[in-house]
């Protein structure tokens, strides 16, 4: 008797978190004055975004290139950082932990301003390898910690034969270990997929070069450039572009997003 | 989230750690050099990315360092000076402030709520889950970059200019970050949530303690690391606010929403360029920032105990 009320209350509750993301699909394809789609349901926004600039796939390409390098690197360096704090002992240890762990309590701003006179003496201004080395930084509290956590939570037994048995930690690492961690590693690789491809503050100060621009810094930069007037047709279409990949990737891997907090609050 | 975890994993890794680092058929050095072997590329990165960063920060906060000309040479204090006596410094801090108060107190009372709404895992209740949880995939940019069209009068489905008054421009903001974390956070507190035992529910409930008297006196006792945790991160993350002003404001009307981030990103690529200054307001947040977190983590902390 009670169910039907509070499902109708819920469910509208639902829908209000829903709503801008389905209004955004709808308005982009929707006719409106002021935008390239005036009469007619069509794809006309999109046309715009396509020629905008170096093109669209342009700024997709760069998204794509900076994602995938965040996610190779965050993933190499914490598979073995984790391996090492979990699984081995040494001088320094402690304190490696707990400075990368530190990289959380400083601010992307301050961080930044020195990361741009860096990468311009180490000659990578402008350049997306750059801004992928800096955005796997900010993903390595998360990532170490997590991996960390990871080899600690391999069964004893397993973690002992694969040192004892004979086989170099390498190895050991590679053919014991590694299936035992993936699901830490899907975590890790798709929350530094999701940072890589929505930061907005790094490519903001460390690329200025409007052609390596990534996504978000391309669509929002669109808005101010097109005679003052803001085409929110495009910008409508830009927002789809930019959210359909992560609402995939959400909906695919939500297990592993809700992995990503639980391995968080269960140790705290 | 790491800082709260972090504290007690490093304590139980120590306990197992010294039991898997004795030499089994190995010598110790051995083992210390794979160790270090595999702990050298996190090394490498905090140190060049991280390390070297905070100690450039300092250098340049000291030092007259324009966007363009580079390194002038010592010039301290004239940086810090020069950011206390900007006009735009406090209106600034007192504006963070206000966005921080108002958005973590909406943003974990909602949070809360949901959590307590979804809390049984049925059919429906994964669905509510998942539909709060969607808009925490969106980037704060794209989320930005949606709510501009939205509220504009426009292309948006209101007629009112959402972001034509200070006032009206701050809760236009604050309704987008409460609508962006909403989720995030109730899966934090709903982390929690199931961590207390059914047990605790049950002896309640045998004591004859009503829903409210539940509430009061057994979840929120129980749930207090949590809202802790997700307080420092609200907290935390609020005061270091740009994406949504950069994108939805511009820190109008008449600079009535900047935020001190937005200050340090004018100071050093946008009309000053003035790298130097930048570095000091920088060096100044990150100090507040250590401080302010001090003083949570042993407030929220000191009263469970």
């Amino acid at each position: 008797m009670l169910r039907t009320p509070s499902r109708v209350l819920t469910g509208a509750l639902a829908l209000l978190f829903l709503f801008p993301l389905l209004w955004a699909a709808v308005a982009s394809v929707s006719p409106q004055g002021g935008t390239a789609q005036t009469n007619g349901w069509g794809f006309a926004n999109y046309v715009t975004l396509a020629h905008y600039q170096a093109g669209i796939g342009r700024y997709v390409l760069n998204s794509t290139a900076v994602s995938l390098m965040t996610v190779l690197f965050t993933l190499s360096v914490s598979l073995l950082g984790g391996y090492a704090f979990a699984m081995f002992r040494f001088p320094g240890r402690n304190a490696l932990f707990l400075v990368t762990l530190a990289i959380l309590m400083v601010p992307y701003a301050t961080l930044l301003i020195p990361l741009y006179v860096l990468l311009n003496n180490l000659g990578l201004q402008n350049s997306l390898v750059g801004l992928a080395l800096v955005l796997t930084m900010f993903q390595l509290p998360f990532a170490v910690f997590m991996m960390r956590i990871s080899f600690e939570s391999v069964p004893g037994e397993l973690r002992e034969s694969a040192l004892v048995d004979g086989c170099g930690s390498f190895r050991a690492l590679l053919h014991i270990l590694l299936p035992a961690v993936r699901p830490g590693l899907v975590t890790v690789g798709m929350f530094a997929f999701l940072a890589a491809w929505n930061d907005f503050i790094t490519p903001l100060v460390l690329i200025s070069d409007s052609a390596k621009a990534p996504l978000p810094l391309a669509v929002a930069n669109m808005r101010q450039q097109v005679m003052g007037i803001v085409d929110y047709g495009a910008t409508e279409a830009g927002v789809v572009v930019l959210a359909l990949p992560c609402i995939v990737l959400f909906l695919a891997l939500q297990r592993h997003y809700v992995r990503g907090f639980m391995s968080g609050a269960l140790k705290g | 989230m790491t800082v709260v975890a972090g504290r007690r994993t490093r304590a139980g890794a120590d306990g197992r750690g010294s039991g898997s680092g004795r030499p089994r058929g190995r010598g110790p050095g051995r083992k210390t050099l794979a160790g270090w072997a595999y702990a050298t590329p996190t090394a490498v990165f905090v140190a060049v990315f991280f390390v070297v960063p905070i100690a450039l920060v300092a250098r340049m906060s000291l030092s007259e360092w324009k966007l363009f000309t580079g390194d002038n040479g010592w010039n301290a204090p004239a940086n810090y000076e020069a950011v206390l006596e900007d006009r735009l410094l406090w209106p600034a801090v007192w504006f963070t402030v206000k966005y921080t108060a108002l958005t973590t107190v909406i943003l974990l009372a909602l949070a809360l709520g949901l959590a307590l709404l979804v809390q049984e895992s049925t059919r429906w209740t994964g669905f509510l889950r998942t539909s709060f949880l969607v808009p925490s995939a969106l980037g704060l940019a794209s989320a930005s970059l949606l709510f501009y069209a939205l509220y504009s009068p426009q292309s948006g489905p209101f007629e009112t200019a959402f972001l034509g008054t200070p006032t009206s421009a701050l809760w236009s903001t604050v309704a987008l970050i409460v609508w962006r974390f909403a989720g995030f956070y109730m899966l934090l507190l709903l982390v929690g949530l199931q961590g207390i035992s059914a047990d605790v529910y049950e002896a309640a409930r045998l004591d004859g303690a009503n829903r409210f008297q539940t509430f009061q006196r057994i979840t929120l006792p129980l749930l207090r690391p949590s809202i802790a945790l997700s307080t420092i991160m609200c907290v935390t993350g609020s005061l270091l606010a740009f994406d949504q002003f950069y994108i939805l404001t511009k820190g109008g009307p008449d600079n009535s929403t900047i935020t001190i981030v937005q200050l340090v990103y004018n100071a050093a690529f946008q009309g000053r360029n003035d790298l130097g200054r930048a570095a000091a307001l920088s060096i100044l947040v990150l100090g507040v920032l250590l401080v302010v977190n001090v003083v949570q983590f042993k407030g929220l902390r000191g009263r469970e105990n």
